[in-house]
């Protein structure tokens, strides 16, 4: 901290260092991706008296949610699962005019509308994408980026911390199969899916009951020839409205009334149970976990097009032949689209994965999915699989790191204290349940549970700050 | 404003306040300036209309696009007789982030509270409490030592009737100062007992600065309560001797607002 003023005073000084020169930010924070995260990211970083270089790779904002994206998985008739009020951030609220589960192209238009309403676009270097960030001494960064794409020259510029919010919903994850590369049939990743025309007259085989597999299979109900859905296992399916109201409205009424997570879990599967049917009266297999045991999965439509036989579930895939697809238990059948909805790996290709302290299994242990163990003046914002919409999460969890890293200049044996702390605490789950499929669950967190742990952390920072 | 910032807000995500027509009311500057909007938020019983009269237009000519809005059941806004404090906020906060961009919020009256509860729900870029009510039981001792007839029916739950001798000082021609009176609207029962018994506004979000103004003849809010709301914020109230609760439309009307809007430039350009 001994050298920051005299960093502040030429804040663009180049220094020489091998060939290329690098540019020094000063106290500059860089925020990695334009998506939801990185906005808020800016926004609440602004607000604590920082600057802010944003970078990102596409020529808008919206990340994931920006269906012009390379990289953007949302397909033409995806709709939010979280109702409004729990899928807006707690600062900027959605217009009250709106549906309660709002379309895709509205969720744009709102981050559209949050950059205009912050002055956050002068702030971000469109086109850009980062590809090494490196720590250098004083717990600084060094940002490579060029410009997206291209081979052509890097720039290297040195930030006194960076927040990465690179998404962790855009690098398919593709299972394997025996035979899979002589099926003759179509085979494509959900990432692909955009529009019912592509299943239009089509035998199609969904595979994954996540929410994706469940909305497309819904949408192959209605357009494909044929349809079946592959799951591994019995899920609940809960419906968008339960009792009248959205699901997580009505699961938000029950928490206020603090019941343990035991009884929630038996009045929500007789609720189920009770409106729309045990799914064992479906032909789906009975479900091996209570409900909250796996990220849940909100579709009203799924079971109603299985009732009328336009979807035909199947057990899992064992093996692919040429024209055919063997499941579980010897049945053939003979789909010629297969469509993996078999989710997303988060990658951070610019980043050593040490950086991130990863498990045996790859997992990064964070202290509250955001702060890395070694380096404090690192940060992932948004790496969260809530139960509920990630906004009002990631906005406090954006504030959190704003806070953290105000604190390490104000007072930086306090930073000490806390950051000791957040090394001990790193990879803890904020979950109350067990959760079955660790590898789908790596970042799922109830969102109750991990809102009171940065209220905790929040209210620490306060008392300083 | 001791409590803290609550993060956990299930109440919000189980009972989202319904939706509403609510009036907006805007006048733009003939050159945008790059200063940001401005919006008025009348208190209880008065509407958009009230911030229409003089100061809409006088702010816009200071190169503010500027705002009035009517709470819910509230002039050209929905009727509403079920509302509650919480969907006044909910209005404000809705409006304010209907803006291009981030709003400067000016209260008056009771939507001095209700201001002061969407500061915390909303990061305005600035804030300003004019002769803000924040209610408790002192602000119902004095309005019945000024005012018993009009304010006893709002104890059993009927309407709070404000005369002119608490709204305007006695330079307001008679015949204008009924004209306002005639205009005047209510808020619901609910939100009423709720200015009396409510919880404390949580504090500011994004660190707003926050101006308190009045005037010490207010016949509304005492002195000593203009004092008390501009302590929270760190500051002492700028005080307007002479006129009534009403600064936007009594007869010296120019005078609070020239001042508020004087700080706010010098805010900005901070």
């Amino acid at each position: 901290m001994s050298t920051s003023t005299d960093r502040d005073t030429r804040p663009s000084a180049a220094l020489e260092r091998d060939e290329s020169s690098v540019y020094d930010r000063g106290e500059t924070v860089c925020v990695i991706g334009a998506g939801a995260s990185g906005l808020a990211a800016m926004k609440n970083l602004r607000e604590h008296g920082f600057a802010v270089d944003c970078f990102e790779r596409e020529t808008g904002i919206g990340g994931a949610w920006n269906w012009r994206h390379e990289r953007s998985p949302v397909y033409a008739s995806a709709h939010l699962i979280s109702s409004r009020p729990s899928a807006e951030f707690p600062d900027f609220p959605m217009p009250d005019s709106w549906p309660d589960f709002p379309h895709h192209s509205q969720f744009l238009s709102y981050l559209e509308r949050y950059a205009e309403h912050f002055d956050l676009r002068s702030q971000i270097w469109f086109g850009m994408e980062v590809v090494r960030v490196t720590p250098v001494d004083g717990d600084r960064w060094e940002v490579t980026s060029r410009s997206t794409g291209s081979s052509g020259t890097e720039r290297t510029q040195r930030y006194a911390a960076v927040v990465v919010a690179n998404g962790h919903n855009w690098a398919p994850n593709m299972p394997e199969y025996e035979g899979l590369a002589e099926y003759r049939g179509e085979v494509i990743h959900a990432s692909a899916y955009k529009d019912a025309t592509q299943l239009r007259g089509r035998r199609v085989l969904v595979v994954g009951a996540g929410n994706t597999g469940c909305d497309i299979a819904a949408e192959a109900a209605q357009h494909a020839a044929k349809c079946w859905h592959s799951s591994r296992r019995g899920y609940w399916y809960a419906p968008k409205y339960l009792l009248g109201r959205p699901f997580d409205q009505l699961h938000a009424a029950i928490q206020r009334l603090r019941v343990p997570l035991r009884v929630r879990q038996w009045l929500l599967e007789r609720a189920v149970r009770l409106t729309v049917g045990h799914p064992r009266r479906f032909g789906l297999p009975t479900p091996d976990h209570r409900i909250f045991e796996s990220h849940p999965i909100i579709n009203s439509q799924l079971l109603y097009a299985i009732g009328h036989g336009r979807v035909t579930p199947v057990r899992d895939i064992v093996r692919f032949r040429r024209n055919s697809v063997e499941l579980v238990g010897g049945e053939e059948i003979e789909p010629d689209l297969v469509i993996f909805a078999t989710g997303y790996r988060p990658r951070f290709e610019f980043l050593d994965p040490e950086l991130l302290d990863p498990d045996p299994s790859g997992r990064p242990t964070l202290f509250l999915h955001a702060f890395p163990r070694r380096y404090p003046t690192l940060a992932v914002a948004g790496l969260l699989q809530p139960d509920s919409g990630l906004l009002p999460l990631v906005h406090w969890q954006t504030v959190t790191i704003a806070r953290w890293l105000r604190l390490r200049r104000a007072a930086p044996e306090r930073a000490h204290a806390l950051q000791a702390r957040a090394a001990a605490e790193a990879g803890r789950r904020y979950h109350p349940g067990k959760l079955i499929d660790s590898a789908r669950h790596w970042f799922e967190v109830s969102h109750v549970d991990y809102l009171r742990a940065l209220q905790r952390v929040l209210d620490e920072l306060e008392v300083t700050a | 404003m001791s409590r803290r910032l609550r993060v956990l807000r299930l109440r919000d995500w189980a009972r989202p306040v319904p939706p509403a027509r609510r009036e907006v009311i805007s006048a733009t500057p003939e050159v945008d300036e790059g200063k940001p909007p401005v919006l008025f938020v009348p208190g209880f019983g008065h509407g958009a209309w009230a911030f229409v009269e003089h100061w809409l237009e006088h702010t816009a000519a200071r190169g503010y696009a500027a705002h009035a809005m009517s709470l819910r059941g509230h002039g050209g806004s929905a009727p509403a007789p079920q509302a509650t404090l919480r969907a006044y906020v909910h209005d404000v906060v809705q409006v304010a982030a209907s803006l291009p961009r981030q709003a400067v919020l000016i209260g008056h009256g009771a939507a001095g509270l209700v201001v002061a509860r969407a500061l915390s729900r909303y990061p305005a870029r600035a804030a300003v409490l004019v002769a803000p009510v924040f209610g408790g039981w002192a602000t119902l001792a004095a309005a019945l030592r000024h005012n018993p007839l009009g304010t006893l029916p709002a104890m059993v739950g009927g309407g709070l009737r404000l005369n002119q001798r608490q709204l305007f000082s006695r330079e307001l021609p008679e015949q204008v100062g009924r004209r306002y009176v005639e205009q005047l609207g209510r808020a619901s029962a609910r939100a009423q007992w709720q200015l009396l018994v409510h919880r404390e506004p949580e504090p500011p979000v994004g660190d707003p600065p926050v101006l308190v103004v009045g005037s010490p003849q207010d016949r509304v809010v005492p002195r000593s309560a203009l004092d008390r709301a501009a302590r929270r914020y760190g500051g002492a109230p700028l005080l307007f001797p002479g006129m009534g609760h009403d600064l936007m439309l009594d007869a010296r009307w120019r005078e609070p607002i020239d001042a508020i809007l004087d700080w706010l430039d010098k805010e900005l350009s901070r």
